[in-house]
């Protein structure tokens, strides 16, 4: 399973709509750092509003691609993170210190740009 | 007293998100609410990846429970792989063998209202209890 990746401007969007198992996790990881290479994109959107669940594993791997797309140039902010996964992530004790989020698409976009702008 | 038992295997990495999703649905089939179905499903991700990673193949099975509080969902899981080495460091949050985060037994045991384990050299059975409130 491909999660699809749009371009839009300088950004990248991505909406999260299936279920995540490892290897599409893993496999979003590449497929996002290939497109940030092929586009010379600066910003990322995640949407995680329809994810239900986010586990360790998971949370490694998106807490990673951030670090990577960091590392290419590109900033990454997650956007819909539901109440009950925030509240499971803290009970795992993972925090995502270093990750960026907002409430939603439009306010990620936003604060893309204010971050992007501030440079 | 205890109700409909189900297992789900544990072979391939895409059976961590069968037992999530089947353990989801018997949470919310008992009342569990939206964030304590997802507290349980995470839960089970963990427990599963554990069997895969660690012992290559084992199963989740789950119960319906019934004590103090009206009525309890017990998961667990099992498999005969080398058994935890070290059971209190695994126990511990940050300590990982495989790269991960280290979230994942001290993460279930904070998600879940129970937590048994026991392993040796036969294997490693986690025994966790999420009661609804």
């Amino acid at each position: 399973m491909r999660i699809p990746i749009l371009k839009l401007q300088n950004y990248l969007l991505v909406s999260v709509q299936i279920e995540l198992d490892d290897q599409t996790a893993m496999q979003f990881q590449e497929d996002l750092l290939g497109k940030i290479h092929e586009t010379g994109a600066t910003g990322v959107v995640v949407d995680l509003t329809s994810v239900e669940i986010i586990d360790s594993f998971i949370a490694k791997v998106l807490g990673d691609v951030v670090s990577m797309a960091g590392l290419m140039g590109a900033k990454v902010v997650f956007t819909g993170i539901q109440p009950a996964v925030s509240m499971t992530l803290i009970d795992l004790g993972i925090h995502l210190k270093n990750v960026q989020t907002a409430l939603d698409l439009e306010q990620g976009l936003i604060k893309l740009k204010q971050e992007l702008e501030e440079k | 007293m205890k109700g409909a038992l189900t297992t789900v295997p544990i072979i391939k990495e895409l059976d961590i998100v069968g037992a999530r999703q089947s353990g989801r649905n018997l949470a919310r089939d008992l009342g569990f609410g939206s964030v304590d179905q997802a507290r349980i499903a995470t839960a089970i991700s963990e427990l599963a990846r554990n069997i895969y990673l660690y012992a290559g193949s084992g199963e989740i099975s789950f119960q319906e429970v019934q004590g103090a509080s009206p009525v309890g969902l017990k998961i667990v899981a099992s498999d005969h792989g080398p058994g935890i080495e070290n059971v209190s460091k695994v126990m511990e949050d940050g300590y990982s063998t495989s790269g991960g985060l280290g979230a994942g037994l001290p993460g279930v045991k904070r998600l879940m209202d129970e937590f048994d384990i026991i392993s040796d050299d036969n294997g490693t059975k986690i025994i966790v209890v999420k009661w609804l409130r």
